[in-house]
């Protein structure tokens, strides 16, 4: 047959000699290899008191950020909705009110910010799309749970504890 | 025979077999412990400080399974099919010489239930028993996969019993006796009028096929074709479940140490262990004799700790290459030993 590249390659499979039939010369290599494995440190991560670090850019839970003031830094424009490709956020904007400068930084805030978690795929669209430095995925894995409704995560869980704290 | 002599069997007879069950136990927890060693893992590590009471909550958790026995299974022999195995496995240790007599108060106690004069072969009947257990088991699962899989435990202990036999006959003829007990005098100390007097050293092909055979006997690792599941169905225990399955699983691991005590005793000199006799003229006899006991396990625990080194390091056989290697390679090789120590014999002594 007409080779179809340079590449091709006869593999050349020779009939097993002798000690190769015995196996034991084999056995005994493979032994070895596995006892040597008895002596070495072992790999894993003793999970519930140990646990791995994540690397620096791990996107896991998001947060909506405070400023320096402790003020809410999201103004509710919409952009990380509109970025996210899975469409897990939705938000609802409110005006600010005389008296409450000290909760929010601008005119418009938002009144109700929901993530849907089982729908977020933490891309970290959101995080790239804020003009604000609002929102960021910086916290941990996601938590399970047991009910469909309690993966939306209203701003009870995504707003980051205030400063005094 | 007196009243002291028979609660002194009875006494030994109990404290071996719960050491047997004892080690049994702990070979379930070994095993898991030298897997992980062996894959750079941790293991069991949450039952007791390093999951040493991990045998117990397995056992907890085999007990407390439900226990399902299949509509049209027959009921007795489904019963009675792990008891068997259980009960062969635990008899055999009978006739294992645990070590020298001990004095105590002027009466001899010798650590050996029984010595009867065909040690070997009681040894030999009590594990070509074990093959009912499986039959047994996989007859009366009523499932037909059960009966392939017991048909080819079976063919595979009774294929592989003959070669273990022939391998056994050229130690007889180097040993001249049956007896288990004068097989281990014979290998007195470590060194002996001049060559090294364990039977490893006179018959190191005849221990390569016997320790083969006992690995398939026990149906451990090369030869473990009951344990996978993925492939084969199991086997025999398919449709067992809790305690029974249980009891077929503690049965490989009781086999396993009787097999690794037999081994010990035929060819690694049993309780025997270099300068025994010094040990015995300076710190007295009952010293001695209770640290051959120990050298005895050892031995056996090294022996163990083989089988299950070579668990985690060879692949399983298909079935038609551990036919090949019982019938065409180990049956001859095992005649070839007996021609050859038979020649040794007597153009040498």
């Amino acid at each position: 047959m007409e080779p179809l590249s340079s590449k091709r390659k006869v593999l050349d499979v020779k009939p097993l000699n002798f000690w190769e039939r015995a196996y034991l010369p084999a056995i005994l290599k493979g032994l070895g290899i596995t006892i040597s494995h008895f002596f070495k440190k072992d790999v894993t991560i003793r999970y519930p008191e140990q646990k791995r670090e994540f690397s620096e850019n791990f996107r896991g839970m998001h947060s909506l950020k405070r400023d320096e003031e402790g003020r809410e830094r999201c103004t509710a424009c919409g952009l990380c909705a509109l970025s996210c490709p899975a469409e897990a956020i939705t938000m609802t904007a409110a005006e600010r009110q005389v008296g409450e400068e000290n909760l929010y930084r601008e005119e418009k805030y938002a009144a109700v910010y929901e993530i849907n978690m089982l729908r977020c795929i933490f891309c970290g669209l959101c995080e790239e799309a804020c003009p604000k430095e609002a929102i960021y995925l910086d916290g941990d894995i996601v938590p399970t749970d047991f009910l469909r409704k309690d993966f939306i995560y209203g701003k009870d869980k995504l707003v980051e504890a205030p400063l005094n704290q | 025979m007196e009243v002291a002599d028979i609660l002194i069997k009875f006494g030994l007879i109990i404290v071996i077999f719960l050491i047997s069950l004892l080690v049994a136990m702990y070979s379930t927890y070994a095993e898991r412990k030298v897997a992980a060693f062996l894959q750079d893992r941790v293991g069991p590590n949450r039952a007791g400080p390093f999951g040493i009471l991990q045998p117990l909550a397995d056992g907890a958790k085999m007990f407390m399974k439900e226990e399902i026995i299949p509509t049209r299974a027959s009921g007795l022999l489904f019963i009675v099919g792990p008891s068997l195995a259980i009960m062969t496995a635990c008899i055999g240790s009978a006739v294992i010489p645990w070590g020298q007599s001990i004095e105590i108060a002027g009466r001899v106690i010798p650590l050996q239930v029984t010595d009867i004069n065909v040690g070997i072969l009681y040894i030999f009947g009590v594990v070509s028993l074990g093959v009912y257990g499986i039959m047994i088991g996989g007859w009366a699962s009523n499932n037909k996969y059960s009966l392939l899989g017991a048909i080819r435990a079976a063919s595979q202990n009774i294929s592989y019993e003959i070669s273990m036999g022939l391998s056994i006959i050229a130690l007889l003829l180097v040993t001249n006796t049956l007896s288990l007990k004068e097989i281990t005098e014979q290998q007195h100390g470590f060194w002996q009028n001049g060559y090294f007097s364990w039977n490893f050293f006179k018959q190191p092909l005849g221990f390569l096929i016997f320790m083969v055979c006992a690995f398939a006997e026990t149906n451990r690792s090369p030869f473990d074709l009951p344990e996978c599941e993925t492939e084969l169905v199991g086997g025999y225990h398919t449709e067992y479940s809790s305690m029974k399955l249980g009891f077929y699983l503690f049965a490989e691991y009781i086999n396993m140490f009787i097999s690794s005590a037999v081994m010990a005793t035929l060819y690694f000199g049993g309780y025997n262990y270099p300068f025994m006799d010094w040990v015995a003229a300076h710190a007295g006899s009952n010293i001695s004799a209770i640290l051959g006991v120990v050298i005895l396990f050892g031995k056996v625990f090294a022996f163990i700790f083989f089988f299950m080194w070579i668990r985690w390091t060879i692949p399983r056989f298909r079935y038609d290459q551990l036919m090949n290697l019982g019938w065409r390679t180990l049956i001859p090789l095992a005649i070839a030993n007996i021609v050859l120590t038979g020649l040794v014999i007597t153009f040498l002594k």
